[in-house]
């Protein structure tokens, strides 16, 4: 027995460190992000919001927040709309090609970045769109969509499945039951895809710095302050960021989880 | 409900369509463009549309990108087989060492940081990795080192680390914690050993969720050009920072265009192998 509660004492502390390893750069760099230092190490230099200062007045990151804000609004919009309209095809339909139909949604997050960006590059600016926020828009709406798709489809899972044909006996028509059912009911699940596809959106710099030109976003701009050399700005920018996504990325988490504990109740 | 049977009206297409324009447009357009393009010239730093090969025997005959195709197969083959080893202890203990609150709270953690700014992680391993970084600076208190870490393979396989072990620690996780515990129970009462119970009882039910983390990780690092750029030091670009250069700094859009098809067509035929050996039967239940 007190083999067994060695190894486990040795297998918990192992969790730990590798939860430590996971959350080692997001504690830096917002440890760093306060710290006077040019170049960053132990030990810290003093406590200072230079850093802050500096950003704060710097209009390119204004613009750049102000662009990734409208790109990461609009595009959960966007996402969690086509999410919304596949996950209830897909439950509700049977049709031909639905396999085809599912692969052409599901496809887009398993390519990779670079090889998205550079098809999205070459492809707007042959159809003319490149360089503007829409371009970078669509193109991360067609890469977050999936994510949105799962989440709902997930709750449309659960609902019970009479109640949409007791509301049509009850007399509403189709689009009576969506309005006054089918979306009340999926509402968690879209607020949820909604955090999550921003949060993804947000946090996207590949497709971002090929499409976006001039217009760039917050990612595009660390990716550029990045290349130069180090510059404890980025920690800065870094930790709203990190803020901004996390925040998200909880909030999806809490709706999801509220709503799978509840069916599970049920 | 049973999904109704292909009744084609304006509220079904309603739902259906968008998707179908939007993904024709956005998605099928773009992927097939850069199959066209892959056939374009460049001449004067001008893309003209034509259907030549001399894109892909230009690239063919490269020994730079061979080079740099089998080093990304080989290096994120290798952050491969380590992520899914070092996760495998950490997953084991979350599904079953632990209460199913704590590893709900543990996968609920991992998912955060998967969705949160890679990019910045990474910057900030550049920092902590660096020869007076954090690590270095520890090191130096136990009179060690210094260590260099940045620009070598240590460094890209922490910064595919970064990216691919919070998924495949969820993965593993959730796949170890769906087996019937009561087969478990059955080979420990029938006399089994742990080591052994891990080798013929866990591994095998976990087989195809393990393939699928590992094909996830695998894809992950193989399209990643940050690690390789940032903490490999590009000396021996990988295929996503060869597409990198190839378009930002050549303008030669259909060369990139080659190495992104050839990168897709190696993704694809991994995957496909991958799912085929998932799913296929190595055992009767």
């Amino acid at each position: 027995m007190t083999k067994e509660k060695y190894l486990n004492f040795i297998l918990i502390t192992y969790l730990i460190f590798i939860f430590v390893f996971i959350f080692t750069p997001i504690a830096f760099s917002v440890i760093f992000s306060f710290n006077s230092q040019r170049f960053p190490t132990i030990p810290l230099g003093n406590f200072s919001l230079e850093w802050y200062f500096k950003i704060f007045n710097d209009p390119g990151v204004w613009q750049a927040a102000i662009n990734s804000v409208i790109v990461s609004v609009v595009t959960c919009i966007l996402a969690t709309f086509l999410g919304f309209c596949t996950a209830y095809s897909d439950y509700r339909y049977r049709f031909k090609f639905k396999g085809l139909y599912l692969a052409l949604v599901l496809l887009p997050p398993t390519i990779p970045l670079i090889i998205l960006a550079l098809a999205m590059l070459a492809w707007l600016s042959k159809i003319g769109m490149s360089g503007q926020l829409w371009s970078i828009i669509c193109a991360h709406s067609v890469l977050t969509a999936p994510f949105a798709m799962a989440i709902i489809r997930l709750r449309l899972n659960q609902i019970d499945p009479d109640l949409e044909s007791a509301a049509w006996n009850l007399g509403g028509s189709e689009w009576a039951t969506m309005r006054y059912v089918i979306l009340p009911y999926c509402k968690p699940a879209i607020i949820s895809s909604l955090c999550l596809t921003a949060a993804v959106s947000f946090d996207e710099f590949a497709i971002s710095w090929f499409v976006s030109g001039l217009n760039k976003t917050v990612p595009v701009i660390i990716l550029e302050i990045v290349q130069g050399n180090i510059d404890p700005q980025v920690n800065a920018i870094g930790t709203f960021v990190f803020f901004t996504s996390m925040t998200l990325v909880i909030t999806a988490q809490i709706f999801f989880l509220t709503w799978q504990m509840k069916g599970k109740n049920k | 409900m049973k999904p109704t049977k292909n009744n084609l009206n304006i509220y079904s297409l309603t739902f259906r369509l968008p998707i179908i324009i939007w993904q024709l447009i956005f998605f099928v357009g773009p992927v097939l463009f850069m199959v066209a393009m892959s056939f374009f010239l460049v001449k004067n730093y001008r893309m003209t549309e034509a259907f030549e090969f001399i894109n892909w025997t230009k690239m063919f005959s490269k020994n730079y990108f061979w080079d740099s195709y089998w080093f990304t197969i080989i290096i994120a083959g290798t952050s491969t087989v380590f992520t899914m080893l070092i996760a495998f202890p950490a997953s084991f203990t979350l599904a079953f060492k632990v209460s199913d609150n704590i590893r709900r709270w543990a996968i609920f953690m991992l998912i955060i940081p998967f969705f949160t700014s890679y990019l910045v992680r990474t910057f900030s391993w550049y920092v902590i990795l660096a020869e007076k970084g954090v690590i270095n600076a520890l090191f130096s208190y136990l009179d060690l080192g210094p260590f260099k870490m940045l620009n070598t393979h240590i460094g890209t396989l922490v910064g595919y680390m970064t990216l691919t072990l919070p998924l495949v620690i969820i993965l593993q996780t959730v796949t170890m914690a769906n087996i019937d515990r009561n087969l478990i129970e059955a080979a420990y009462n029938l006399g089994c050993k742990p080591k052994s119970i891990i080798q013929r009882v866990i591994i095998p039910l976990s087989k195809t969720g393990f393939i699928i983390a590992a094909v996830f990780c695998f894809i992950l690092s193989f399209g990643d050009f940050v690690a390789p750029f940032y903490l490999g030091g590009s000396q021996e670009p990988t295929l996503p920072i060869l597409i990198l250069d190839t378009t930002k700094s050549g303008q030669q859009w259909p060369r990139a265009a080659v190495v992104a098809i050839v990168m897709m067509i190696t993704l694809f035929s991994i995957a496909f192998i991958g799912i085929m050996t998932a799913y296929s039967k190595s055992f009767k239940k």
